[in-house]
């Protein structure tokens, strides 16, 4: 034995540096002291003192809290660990949690120290040497070691045991593999009184049905015990020790019903078996404190994820819903995210809580607000979407910055989808632009000018509302830009009184140089963006035909803009002088009235066109690039039905507009049968149709082959052409996954409603209908090209057709 | 305010390069907390539940499918035996008996799970442990007497 050196002092105390430490007045101060005693105790180590290795570590490790490097201090963890004395232990071992890790090689000479510390007679001893390998154990030492940590989960003593089992949970992480020594052991655990065992088993439970599969099929028998354990817990009475706020082991009882959904999932008969147990800790467990509520979160959280009948959801749903209503703001903030989880699931039962979830916006939490916000979204319907949008639209004034982008991004998806009209949709979505300011996403912009276009009837009540607006402000660049094109398009629908607004009593009197003189406000303001000049300078120039009064006002902005310094403003301006001097007998035809765009949409997709503006510079694809945040793909997830839409993307190729029907087919098996005997003389009635109402119009076969029968009736609506489409199969097999797909030149617009099944039964005993509503301002003569697919006797069937005799009354 | 650590548990092996940065930046998310808030964040893809006692916060990082409201509970159990053990606990008998805290700490939670929910139980075995300790220290001390040492 060395003597210490007695001509220096004792080594300080632990709580004298700390004293020293804490006293120090600056940073360096405290460095100052740290190095020097650092120091010193480098010496020490060096200098193999036993007596006081034990204090110097635990000074190492404070230091180390603070922040100081400490490395040289690990392998005096080792020897502390490898001393006889336990007060030695003891720190060597935190010092090895502490200061070791998987990374280190040093880590590994632990294991010697290990195994025989695990096999010690002092239970405290082992305790220390299995907290340690629970913490830190690396794959080789688990390897090393699973074997006796596996004997000491069948040890007679609880204070081992649990330990053990803690470790077996990190050994299998680390080597999965070892599930084999440990999985036997497990089943005479959970038929244990003490507490901590259960608590581990289960957890050990937990983390191998995690891993593999195997595990879950062979602890799935487990699931009768685990109900009794968990039926024990709540009825037995009082039991001081594990009490909590008069809750008898909520840890034990949360992990149980973890494990139980683990368990349940995807298994209808271990669901079952947990029906009963699952519904009384629903009723019976109290929830005035967190921990009750703790215990209920995670019984909803089971109840959803496992196979349970629908009045238990429904329990479920409704405890969420009293959550929400709970002062506290932790329990608010998880029945949020579960709602959310659970929504499209259980749609109904969350409805119910529609007007709780609304004001949750109003939280003060960001986190709640948000979620509150996702899950208003997935709740929108038809029904609601008035009171809602209006809702999120007193949102959108008042939240944070950070929500604006994907507030409107979904209140606009939610529009489209459920819209009662096209004029509240306009009116709602110039309300959104002006409430979010430049929050909005660009391709936004395209989108509402999509809409704006496909509505021709109120292209005038449009410009005018704009018109107002920025009449007053010019800052919200989004809005702007909408209100430039759609001025541009249809400024003089309202100035000249083509526009009569019925119930606006004011009196419109616009004149055109004041439409004029804000766009070219606009354009040469220096705040507003490019892209927003761009449309202007656009706008101007079609004003330019459109207001004739204004047209030399136009071309001498053009000409100063010709020498702009932005190219693509100089560019334009060169172009447009050129189209007021050279090319000025085309200029009106190339700046004349877009033609309407042909949105084929059903009520259930959302495949707005949007390349309608040639020389829009922002993105052309307005739904479709709008997939960003997680809310948004909800909302096409569910919208993933059978797709009955046109062809969507193809409207640029206006060479030929039957192109709509190909561009999304993949591979086309043309049917072989010749066009000429699909089309049929249409003065041909068919006694099978059903004539639900006398039509003058005289109804048309459109196909009649292998038994499969497609007619169109026809009715006039104002100015719609309405199509009834009815197919029939009078063949002995049923047909399936029948669709229809149909498309009209440029100037129809066609809407395609969706189909009332897509099967046909057999022998005519049913049949699908559709409608398909036209509207031919132009009373040109109507041309379709259609298309069907289906399945008859497992086979892929195909045809097409282009239609070119209909009745005469169906356009004129 | 600038928090400053006064104790800190991991499971999974990091450099201390990065165990600094990780705690920096959950003590910045932590104190920029309003009081009206929840006490969870988010966190990369770990949700962080914090409590605030006194002038201690006390932070857990759980994975997703962990039960918040639980580990809120295990939190509070943690500082009642803190509590207990050191009798109307205060920040001063954290820092200077820092030693201590893990010794407890580690008796109630072994690899990021509760291995006892007993508080008597959890007490019980560190006190045996600070008996043990005790002895031994009186043992030395009587050795370096005799030795003319102490």
């Amino acid at each position: 034995m060395k003597f210490p050196d007695l001509s220096m002092s004792n080594p300080i105390r632990l709580r004298d540096l700390i004293r020293q430490i804490r006293s120090a007045k600056t940073a360096a101060e405290e460095r100052a002291v740290v190095q020097k005693e650092c120091a010193y105790i480098r010496d020490s180590f060096r200098d193999e003192d036993n007596t006081w290795r034990c204090r110097n570590v635990a000074k190492l490790l404070y230091v180390s809290l603070l922040g100081y490097p400490a490395h040289f201090g690990q392998l005096e963890c080792l020897k502390l660990i490898a001393s006889t004395r336990f007060t030695d232990k003891r720190i060597g071992y935190l010092g090895a949690m502490l200061l070791l890790d998987e990374r280190q090689d040093i880590h590994v000479l632990i294991t010697n120290s290990l195994k025989n510390d695990l096999n010690h007679s002092n239970q405290y001893i082992a305790g220390l040497a299995l907290c340690a390998l629970g913490s830190i154990c690396s794959p080789e030492m688990s390897r090393d070691l699973g074997g006796e940590v596996e004997k000491l989960m069948k040890s007679s003593n609880p204070y081992l045991k649990k330990k053990a089992v803690l470790c077996a949970v990190r050994i299998i992480r680390k080597v999965p593999e070892q599930f084999d020594v440990f999985q036997n052991s497990i089943r005479s655990l959970l038929s244990e009184k003490n507490h901590g065992v259960l608590l581990t088993a289960t957890a050990l439970i937990i983390e191998m049905c995690k891993q593999n599969s195997q595990a879950l099929q062979i602890f799935r028998k487990l699931v009768p015990n685990l109900v009794r354990i968990l039926k024990n817990l709540i009825m037995s009475g009082y039991s001081p020790e594990h009490d909590v706020s008069g809750i008898s082991d909520p840890f034990l009882q949360v992990h149980l019903l973890r494990l139980m959904r683990i368990l349940g999932r995807n298994d209808i008969e271990a669901s079952e078996t947990m029906n009963d147990i699952l519904a009384q800790v629903s009723t019976n467990t109290e929830n005035s404190k967190n921990v009750g509520n703790a215990i209920l979160y995670e019984t909803v959280l089971t109840i959803m994820d496992i196979k349970s009948e629908s009045g238990l959801r429904v329990l479920a749903v409704n405890i969420l819903g009293r959550f929400l209503l709970n002062n506290d703001k932790n329990i608010r903030y998880v029945a949020l995210n579960t709602l959310l989880r659970v929504v499209h699931a259980d749609h109904n039962a969350v409805q119910r809580h529609r007007a709780t979830i609304v004001e949750c916006l109003k939280d003060a939490d960001v986190s709640i607000k948000r979620r509150a916000m996702e899950l208003c979204f997935a709740l929108i319907n038809s029904n609601n979407i008035r009171t809602m949008i209006t809702e999120m639209l007193t949102f959108l004034g008042t939240c944070e910055p950070e929500f604006k982008a994907d507030c409107t991004s979904n209140m606009f998806l939610a529009m489209e989808r459920f819209s009662p009209s096209k004029r509240w949709h306009v009116d709602q979505m110039i309300k959104v632009l002006t409430t979010a300011g430049n929050s909005v996403r660009d391709d936004i912009v395209s989108s509402l000018i999509g809409i704006i276009s496909s509505a021709p009837d109120l292209h005038g009540y449009t410009a005018y509302q704009l018109f107002k607006i920025i009449r007053n402000d010019i800052t919200q660049q989004p809005l702007v830009q909408v209100a430039l094109w759609t001025l541009g398009e249809f400024g003089d629908l309202f100035v000249s009184e083509q526009y009569q607004h019925t119930d606006d009593q004011e009196n419109i009197q616009v004149s055109e140089e004041e439409i004029v003189n804000i766009l070219e406000k606009i354009l040469n303001w220096s705040i507003s963006t490019v892209i927003t000049r761009e449309y202007a300078i656009n706008a101007l120039m079609k004003l330019s035909t459109r207001f004739p009064s204004c047209s030399d006002q136009i071309q001498s902005v053009m000409t100063v803009y010709a020498c702009n310094m932005n190219l693509e403003l100089q560019t334009r301006a060169v172009e447009y002088t050129a189209l007021f001097t050279k090319h000025n007998p085309i200029r009106s035809s190339i700046v004349q009235r877009m033609p309407v765009l042909v949105s084929t949409q059903t009520s259930n997709t959302n495949n707005e066109e949007t390349t309608y503006e040639q020389e829009d510079s922002s993105s052309t694809n307005g739904i479709s690039s709008v997939t960003q945040n997680e809310p948004v793909e909800d909302l096409f997830k569910i919208l993933d039905e059978p797709s009955h839409t046109n062809g969507s993307n193809n409207l640029n190729s206006h060479n030929n507009i039957f192109d709509l029907l190909n561009s999304d087919d993949q591979q086309i098996n043309t049917s072989s049968t010749p066009l000429e005997d699909i089309l049929f003389d249409d003065n041909l009635p068919k006694s099978q149709s059903n004539n639900n109402f006398t039509s003058s119009i005289p109804s048309m076969n459109v196909i009649d082959k292998n038994g499969l029968c497609v007619t169109f009736q026809f009715e006039k609506q104002d100015q719609l052409l309405l199509i009834h489409l009815q197919a029939t199969n009078s063949t002995q097999t049923p047909i399936k996954n029948f669709t229809f797909k149909a498309a009209v030149p440029k100037t129809f617009t066609l809407e395609l409603l969706p189909p009332t099944s897509t099967t046909i039964p057999s022998n005519n005993t049913g049949d699908i209908r559709q409608i398909i509503k036209i509207s031919n301002p132009n009373k040109e003569k109507l041309r379709m090209r259609i298309k069907i697919n289906y399945s008859y006797n497992d086979s892929q069937m195909n045809d097409e057709a282009e239609l070119n005799s209909f009745p005469q009354q169906c356009y004129n | 305010r600038q928090g400053k650590l006064r104790l800190q548990k991991w499971y999974t092996s990091q450099t201390d390069k990065s165990k600094k940065k990780i705690t920096r930046e959950i003590i910045a998310a932590v104190l920029s907390r309003k009081p009206k808030m929840s006490s969870f964040l988010e966190w990369k893809d770990l949700k962080v539940v914090y409590k605030r006692y006194a002038s201690l916060y006390f932070c857990c990082a759980i994975e997703q499918d962990d039960n918040e409201l639980l580990t809120l509970e295990t939190i509070h159990r943690y500082v009642e035996l803190l509590d207990k053990y050191f009798g109307s606990v205060c920040e001063l008998d954290i820092i200077f008996n820092f030693e201590k805290a893990y010794f407890i700490f580690d008796e109630f939670i072994l690899g990021g799970e509760v291995q006892e929910t007993s508080k008597k139980s959890v007490l019980k075995a560190v006190n045996d442990q600070d008996v043990i300790q005790e002895e031994e220290l009186e043992e030395k001390r009587s050795v370096l007497e005799d030795l003319g040492l102490a």
